[in-house]
């Protein structure tokens, strides 16, 4: 199964351990050293180019990406209505405080609903020019709290800041213990910040400043020692700057925030995405609320997995028009392990920086459990080398869920899988029983779907790991 | 690499359509259009499982992680088989070896091969079909009465539960146990993955308290023994001379002569490589830890569980030693060397395949360090200390499958306690 690939990239970040230095930012660095988790080796990792493509015809904002909003949010604008970025589109009734603004500019030309009337996308037609609602320049560190926050607020920015426990959109009205950035992404074919925030030092360090305005706690930013972060990140100011060395899910936030400062109940901690740092800078420093993104295209089936100049919502049309293999493939707004399914005209998630393209894996395999008819990823030990030889870039994955449902049987596994002090089969059990108590005693406030997303990669019973977990985490959340 | 492409390019396509017309038949849910069940809709669960058994089925991921593992449950379980393998294979030919040994004919081991080979083969086929076949029709019977898929659980228990027969077992007999141990051991708690008690211990604990005669003494153990020849095994041999007995204390540097004085035929040789009368497959300690390798490389048996059994297992057996001589007792059983406890009886089967079953074992990793230990020190207790029974494994891994859900509680409350002192 050869496939045209660049192999000097995948290698790259295996290779010369970067050691931190130290005096960086204010406090001190140390390296936290994660030995659970899995790096699945994918083929198809984006090249390291920055591609222009033409304008996305439309662009979408989708209820469903915002964890915990209602399904009918309340709209502030009828279809046919033009909106600048930056301008106000709908709000939750249950949290009226926090307006969700567009991302571009454009005329909304449809909603679309889907069961029970829930709106699942709103799409506009996107302006041939850009307009962006204009909004002071000021510098955060002249401005009190108050005023940052009421600036994030009207342009829709606060919706970028997210909050753990339920990772649900933050609470202006609370004051979190820390703010944490991951600056690395350890997911199977994510995006590399290096090539995302290249030259973005400055309006980085802005945002930076924003989050310094929003916590009297300290700032985190999590770094990975096993490669020298791009200036934007390394050389961070006012920050406290942690280093991680490990496979994933070293770069998933929850994970970091549990081994640098634990969520207790009663507990908020905020954190925000490496690239919507720098949108909270350019709101501060030009005065517009403008979520470009940078985006990686990737996976088995992309022709030119490269990273592509994008914006927030956009459709994905004119990333992966003659951009893919096969017909029959799965397109993925996010990593493999989380990502949403969209479809080929779809629209990037709105926290989302990576499209990966895989084969739908709908074919019967004959004895397949006996003897594989391709390789295939597998945490276990049983699959040896001779039957599931792997090519040198990866393996080529497909979404089968290669075998059925069964009740928990193995023991272990998921555990391999979790760096943190969380028994993850007995946390679901407690959920699928309801026993609050339970949930709470083992640490459900320190985890979010994504960092048990492993568990339900190896899960050798099939088990839907991530639904149960956010079964658990709305039970909680309504019962809080 | 796909190493039987030829075989799946030419039956893959027209095997899967045929079984995709016979689908409709055999579905358990109603036609949409006549509202009724199909007319053999009660067939479901065993056509899915044939189904499933010769095709992965083309099931696609409908929500969270959308690639997965290449590990599925038949896969694990059918490893476990294998794992099995190198100890049945022994079994069937020591079945026949301590046959014609105990006629006094083909005393070599290599005299006679094949008639041993064919021997142990007429003896214990039939129980492997018998276990089989009694305990995967409860099984599937289950499935289809509840609605349920078939699991693939039992695939392990019906080979485990040949193995640690006697080879003379009645076959009535193990058909009666195994589908006792299907019914109450498991699916009264609803099904693989819901049972507390191992299944195919819980099979031969049936047959041990049932009937004792057929599964203890010393004549049990030789298939087709002939009269008058000694088939004691060397444990009931230890046992009945026992804890008061006054033969020679067998010290490490004469272990093999006093072996083959205290247990009648056999040298510490034959029964590290299982030459001696038992059960079928608990007999050759290489085979097993054959199999207890592969089961630990391919990361489907705890090794925290073995190794910490063993350890358990040997440091009683120190501790007996030393109450032995320090209160000199003079006592045989208590004083056999630690190291020889694992090539008698049955412990190190019980250490790989019994005690490592995931689903009755403690769940939390710290929990089987805890769980495999007990089970050691439990075991020994019973084998050395209770005269009524020669072996004692079968008894402490059932009593810690009991206590295994409470060993779990007490690290889940650890965990609890460290996050509300953190707070």
């Amino acid at each position: 199964m050869a496939r045209s690939f660049n192999a000097a990239v995948q290698i790259k970040g295996c290779l010369s351990l970067h050691l931190p230095q130290k005096n960086q930012g204010n406090g001190m660095s140390t390296v936290k050293r994660l030995r659970k988790g899995l790096d699945i080796k994918i083929v198809g990792k984006a090249n390291p180019i920055v591609e222009q493509v033409q304008q996305a015809r439309t662009f979408a904002l989708k209820p469903g990406d915002f964890i915990g909003l209602s399904p009918i949010p309340k709209l502030l604008i009828q279809e046919g209505a033009k909106v600048m970025a930056g301008d106000p589109v709908f709000f939750d009734k249950a949290r009226p405080e926090i307006v969700y603004t567009a991302p571009s500019s454009g005329e909304l030309i449809e909603i679309r609903r889907g069961e029970k009337r829930a709106i699942t996308d709103l799409i506009f037609l996107a302006d041939a020019e850009l307009r962006f609602r204009e909004f002071p320049r000021q510098d955060p560190a002249s401005m009190d709290r108050v005023s940052v926050i009421e600036r994030l607020m009207d342009s829709g920015a606060w919706s970028l800041i997210r909050q753990r426990p339920f990772n649900i959109v933050a609470n202006p009205a609370d004051e979190p213990k820390a703010i944490h950035v991951s600056g690395f992404d350890s997911a199977p074919l994510a995006p590399d910040y290096n090539v995302i925030l290249q030259g973005k030092k400055e309006v980085f360090q802005q945002g930076l400043e924003v989050l310094r305005k929003l916590s009297s706690g300290k700032v985190h930013l999590n770094l990975s020692a096993r490669e020298r972060p791009v200036d934007a990140l390394n050389e961070a100011q006012n920050v406290q700057i942690n280093w991680f060395d490990g496979p994933h899910p070293a770069g998933n936030v929850g994970i970091q925030i549990h081994h640098i400062d634990p969520i207790n109940k009663d507990d908020k901690v905020w954190y925000v995405k490496p690239q919507d740092v720098v949108t909270l800078g350019i709101l501060f420093q030009e005065g517009r609320y403008d979520p470009e993104r940078i985006v990686a295209v990737a996976g088995p089936e992309v022709l030119r997995p490269h990273y592509y100049r994008t914006r927030l919502g956009a459709s994905v049309e004119p990333l992966l028009s003659n951009n893919i293999r096969r017909e029959n493939v799965r397109i993925i707004s996010g990593n493999v392990l989380t990502g949403q399914r969209i479809d080929a005209e779809g629209h990037l998630g709105f926290y989302d920086d990576l499209i990966t393209v895989i084969e739908e894996g709908d074919q019967p395999e004959l004895l397949g459990w006996l003897i594989p008819a391709y390789p295939r990823p597998s945490a276990s030990g049983t699959y040896p080398i001779i039957t599931n030889d792997v090519p040198e870039e990866g393996y080529v994955v497909n979404s089968s869920m290669h075998g059925e449902e069964r009740a928990f049987v193995m023991s272990g596994q998921y555990e391999k899988v979790l760096p943190m002090d969380i028994y993850p089969v007995h946390l679901l059990k407690a959920i699928l029983s309801r026993n609050f108590e339970l949930m709470e005693g083992l640490g459900i406030y320190e985890v979010d779907t994504e960092d048990l997303a492993l568990c339900e990669f190896v899960c050798t019973s099939k088990i839907d790991v991530q639904d149960i977990l956010r079964e658990g985490l709305e039970f909680v959340r309504s019962q809080s | 690499m796909d190493p039987i492409k030829p075989i799946r390019d030419a039956i893959s396509k027209p095997l899967w359509e045929q079984i995709e017309k016979l689908e409709p038949h055999l579905s358990n849910k109603p036609d949409p259009e006549t509202r009724e069940l199909p007319r053999f809709h009660w067939m479901h669960s065993t056509f899915d499982a044939f189904k499933t058994f010769l095709f992965v089925p083309p099931h696609t991921t409908q929500s969270g992680a959308h690639i997965r593992d290449g590990i599925d449950l038949k896969r694990t379980m059918f490893l476990v088989i294998i794992s099995m393998v190198p100890a049945l294979l022994h079994g069937i030919l020591n079945v026949g070896h301590m046959h014609y040994v105990s006629q006094g004919e083909y005393l070599g081991l290599l005299e006679g091969f094949w008639l041993k080979l064919g021997f142990g083969l007429l003896q214990v086929l039939p129980i492997i079909v018998v276990a089989y076949g009694a305990g995967l029709a409860v099984e599937f019977a289950f499935a289809q009465f509840r609605g349920h898929p078939v699991n693939e659980g039992y695939l392990v228990s019906g080979m485990l539960i040949p193995l640690i027969m006697p080879p003379d077992i009645p076959l009535w007999m193990v058909a009666v146990s195994s589908i006792f141990a299907v019914i109450i051991g498991k699916e009264a708690f609803g099904g693989t993955g819901m049972n507390i008690l191992n299944v195919a211990l819980t099979a031969r604990v049936f047959l041990f308290f049932a009937y004792p005669l057929a599964i203890s003494g010393d004549e049990v153990w030789i298939a087709g023994m002939a009269d008058g020849y000694s088939g004691a095994t060397p444990n009931a041999i230890l046992a009945k001379v026992g804890l008061s007995g006054n033969l020679m204390i067998p010290t490490t540097d004469t272990v093999y002569s006093t072996v083959t004085q205290t247990w009648g035929h056999y040298t510490g040789w034959d029964a590290f490589l299982g030459f001696i009368p038992g059960s079928i497959g608990e007999m050759s300690k290489p085979a097993i830890l054959l199999g207890g390798l592969f089961l630990i490389v391919t990361g489907i048996g705890s090794w925290r569980i073995m190794a910490s059994m063993i350890i358990g297992a040997l440091i009683t057996g120190v501790l007996f030693n030393l109450a032995n001589a320090g209160l000199n007792l003079n006592s045989p059983f208590l004083g056999v060397p630690p190291h020889f406890h694992l090539i008698i009886g049955s412990l190190l089967f019980a250490t790989v395949f019994m005690a490592t079953d995931p689903v009755t074992a403690t769940q939390t990793q710290m929990g089987k360090y805890i769980y495999g230990f007990l089970i050691g020190v439990t075991g020994m207790i019973v084998r050395v200390l209770n005269p009524a029974f020669p072996e004692g494994w079968m008894l402490a891994i059932l009593f810690m499958n009991v206590f295994a859900p409470l060993i779990d509680y007490f690290i889940l409350q650890s965990n609890i306690k460290r996050r509300l002192a953190r707070g």
